[in-house]
């Protein structure tokens, strides 16, 4: 681990990066995401970041043609941090929703969500009937707007990041945890998530999940968009879904 | 079970590395606040024991505000606010320029200004414990006022102020773990990060507990071999 | 003509300003030019950026978040005042182990962030779940309320012990000799004597320790506990309008300005009678 290396960065970091770019300049592109949202994307013992938006991440700047570097950013920043240009493109599994639509572009959708519920294995938890429960989800995630908004009376606890939730799912500090399908599924067949189980069908679906980008790149957008549909077609994207899901997630 | 010394060591399964830089991190925003601190700490102190009101009136108000708000929203403020602000100004100038204040650079600007308003509480009653002959005393010798300051005043406040800020040093250690939450990769961060992903959170947060230990007790030493070095030249002029 | 030209400008001239314009008055004058802009420019930021849709959805989260917020640290900080006594009396005590235990206490919560603390008992001691259930304290530890109780409590006591035990050390000897010359008891001596003299020195701490606590607990969120700082980073997440945070700088200035002058007024009053 090159610690004389981080040690650099943190010096170089002192000063304030002021960066004057030129729209026609893209050599390299910084994608932010945010490293705790496993199989998507997050961090192993390393430092390295891996998972599904980071691979295909990959895939599309090698199809852009362009150099790619990840910065990691709190989820409940993430959408400020794009806007003051920390980064040029969010690819963390964002859902597309009109409320982000009104501060940031979405590219086409790169895979179909649905909100699903996952409770221990010996709980007769019912998706039609959360009550009084309490349930547990990421903050800033639209599973925590979702959930406040379809139960009022739930007892909601909102966690700084996914990881956290399941850890509290664990220990039975809340009763059921609502999230994404995809992050779900890959907790529960996981050695941690033996514990718990989906519970009913998903209770939202059809959440298309994009790539954000900046208001005014719409040419970056469209780049982002071709370079999309050539993965899709030239089959690198149905290799990295393989690698990660034994089911078809882009949807159609 | 899991092996703690392979989760704590520095191999490919040991976060041990990570915890180290997290420490390299932490020390170093802490020793690049210092000297900012100080100085506007200093400055502030001078202005709240000027003759004019109008310096008082605008130090006290420095020292409400970052006296006042929680340090955890005073480093928001800073780094969502500073950026938005610095960009408006720069668009002015150049629409295609952009600005980032990275989070090692908005915990250096947020925490100088909670330590300076603390700092300049501690110069000011050391200050006021220097007696008015000190000062009569380097006139009447015929220094000048940079003189006094730099050759009287400025030795013996030092002496008088150390113990205070020795103690803000230790505050600001540990102050520096808020801005694990603005995302620099600081001790807490990157156990944060080990204990969600292995799961051993009490082990991981036990050991930066440990480490915030450690660094509290190594300034504790380097600051008494200070006061015996600053304390001795004391005696002797 | 030149008298003339000079003979107005002393008439309309006001009287002259008892100090010049100095260095140090243009400086001064333009900082606090400075201060009255930016408060100003808030002002105008606030009012331009008002959004009754905005302020009805989050007003009442701010609320509950400020209730949050008070209700954690009255609580914390009474809590930890009754455990600061113990430790304090530790802290005093001529016997070794003793002593050793109450500076290992407050050394340690005095020098570890209260943020890495709170993470401990929430999450450090939810990796326990079994051996507490054990023992029956799994359903007190459950609650992320009493992990954030109990974090800031274990806290504070160790700041409280410290403000405790310099403020009976700050009462000379002659206090004690007196009071045992004129045959009062220990317990008398301590209740009558010494702690109405400690609580005056005390007081100005106390205030401090829990200004600093309300400023310290805005870390609780990261345990799901929603304080106003929480409130704030949950209505910023979804709004992105940076406003949020500035009403809640507004509040917190407020909170802590109106305890701090509370305090001086106190003060003012009990002191009264050492004042010639």
């Amino acid at each position: 681990m090159p610690i004389m290396k981080r040690l650099a960065l943190a010096a170089s970091a002192a000063a304030i990066a002021a960066s004057f770019s030129a729209a026609n300049a893209q050599e390299t592109l910084k994608i932010g995401t945010e490293g705790a949202y496993p199989p998507f994307n997050n961090l192993t013992a390393d430092g390295k970041l891996v998972g599904f938006d980071v691979e295909i991440a990959e895939a599309l700047c090698e199809e852009m043609k362009v150099e790619c570097e990840f910065v990691t950013q709190d989820w409940d920043g993430i959408i400020p941090a794009l806007q003051a240009g920390k980064f040029d493109a969010i690819v963390a599994s964002m859902s597309i929703t009109p409320e982000r639509m009104e501060q940031v572009n979405f590219t086409d959708p790169y895979y179909v969500n649905s909100l699903v519920f996952i409770a221990p294995k010996d709980s007769d938890m019912d998706p039609s009937a959360v009550g009084n429960m309490v349930i547990g989800v990421q903050e800033g995630t639209i599973a925590a707007i979702f959930a406040e908004e379809t139960y009022p009376d739930a007892d909601l606890k909102a966690y700084p990041t996914q990881l956290e939730a399941w850890s509290d799912l664990d220990t039975g500090r809340v009763d059921a945890v609502l999230a994404d399908f995809g992050v779900q599924y890959d907790w529960i067949n996981s050695d941690d998530g033996a514990c718990c189980e989906f519970k009913g069908d998903p209770v939202s679906s059809d959440d298309r999940i994009g790539i954000a980008l900046r208001k005014d790149e719409t040419e970056l957008r469209d780049r982002f968009n071709t370079a999309i549909k050539a993965i899709r077609e030239n089959g690198t994207y149905a290799e990295i879904n393989k690698k990660y899901f034994p089911f078809d997630i882009y949807g159609e | 079970m899991e092996d703690y010394a392979t989760l704590l060591g520095f191999g490919p399964q040991g976060w041990g590395d990570q915890i180290a830089s997290g420490v390299a991190i932490t020390v170093s925003l802490a020793l690049a606040t210092l000297p900012i601190g100080l100085l506007a700490g200093f400055l502030v102190a001078l202005a709240k024991r000027s003759p004019e009101p109008s310096l008082r009136l605008a130090g006290n108000i420095y020292t409400t505000i970052f006296r006042g708000l929680p340090e955890l929203l005073t480093l928001f403020l800073v780094f969502y606010g500073a950026q938005i602000g610095l960009q408006q100004v720069l668009h002015l100038f150049d629409p295609e320029a952009s600005i980032e204040i990275n989070s090692f650079v908005a915990g250096m600007v947020a925490l100088g200004a909670v330590f300076s308003s603390y700092a300049s509480e501690v110069f000011l009653s050391a200050f006021r414990a220097i007696p008015a002959g000190q000062y009569e005393g380097a006139y009447s010798i015929g220094l000048t006022n940079g003189q006094t300051m730099r050759l009287v005043i400025l030795p013996q406040l030092v002496r008088i102020a150390l113990p205070g800020l020795s103690n803000l040093w230790l505050i600001l250690l540990k102050d520096t773990a808020l801005v694990s939450v603005i995302g620099l990769a600081d001790i807490l961060r990157q156990t944060g990060i080990a204990a969600r992903v292995t799961r051993q959170a009490f082990l991981f947060f036990g050991t930066a507990c440990l480490i915030y230990l450690v660094l509290a007790i190594l300034s504790s030493f380097a600051f008494t071999l200070i006061e015996r070095r600053v304390g001795r030249g004391g005696q002797h002029s | 003509m030149s008298e003339m030209a000079a003979a107005p400008s002393t008439v309309e001239k006001p009287p002259a300003p008892p100090r010049g314009w100095t260095r140090e008055r243009i400086f001064g004058t333009a900082l606090v030019a400075l201060w009255a802009v930016a408060g100003l420019g808030l002002l105008a930021f606030l009012v331009n950026a008002w959004n009754p849709e905005l302020f009805q959805k989050y007003a009442p989260a701010y609320l509950s978040g400020l209730g949050v917020t008070l209700a954690l640290v009255g609580i914390s900080v009474t809590a930890g005042a009754v455990l600061s006594i113990p430790i304090a009396w530790m802290r005093m005590s001529k016997n070794k182990v003793l002593s050793a235990i109450g500076y290992g206490y407050v050394y340690f919560f005095r020098g570890t962030p209260l943020i890495a603390q709170a993470f401990l008992v929430y999450y450090g001691l939810g990796s326990f779940r079994d051996q507490l259930e054990a023992i029956g304290l799994w359903g007190f530890f459950r609650e992320a309320w009493n992990c954030a109780i109990f974090a800031f409590t274990l806290n504070t006591a160790a700041y409280q012990a410290e403000i405790l035990r310099g403020a009976i050390q700050s009462i000379g000897r002659g206090q004690w000799e007196g009071a045992a010359a004129l045959g009062l008891s220990k317990f008398q001596t301590v209740r009558k004597i010494i702690l109405p003299q400690a609580l005056i020195v005390a007081l100005r701490p106390y205030g401090n320790e829990i200004i600093l606590m309300i400023k310290g607990s805005a870390i609780v969120a990261i345990i799901t506990v929603y304080d106003l700082m929480g409130e704030t980073r949950r209505a910023y997440s979804r709004t992105f309008d940076f406003q949020t945070y500035l009403w809640a700088a507004l509040i917190y200035l407020a909170i802590v300005e109106t305890l701090r002058h509370t305090i001086e007024w106190i003060e003012r009053r009990l002191t009264k009678h050492l004042k010639r």
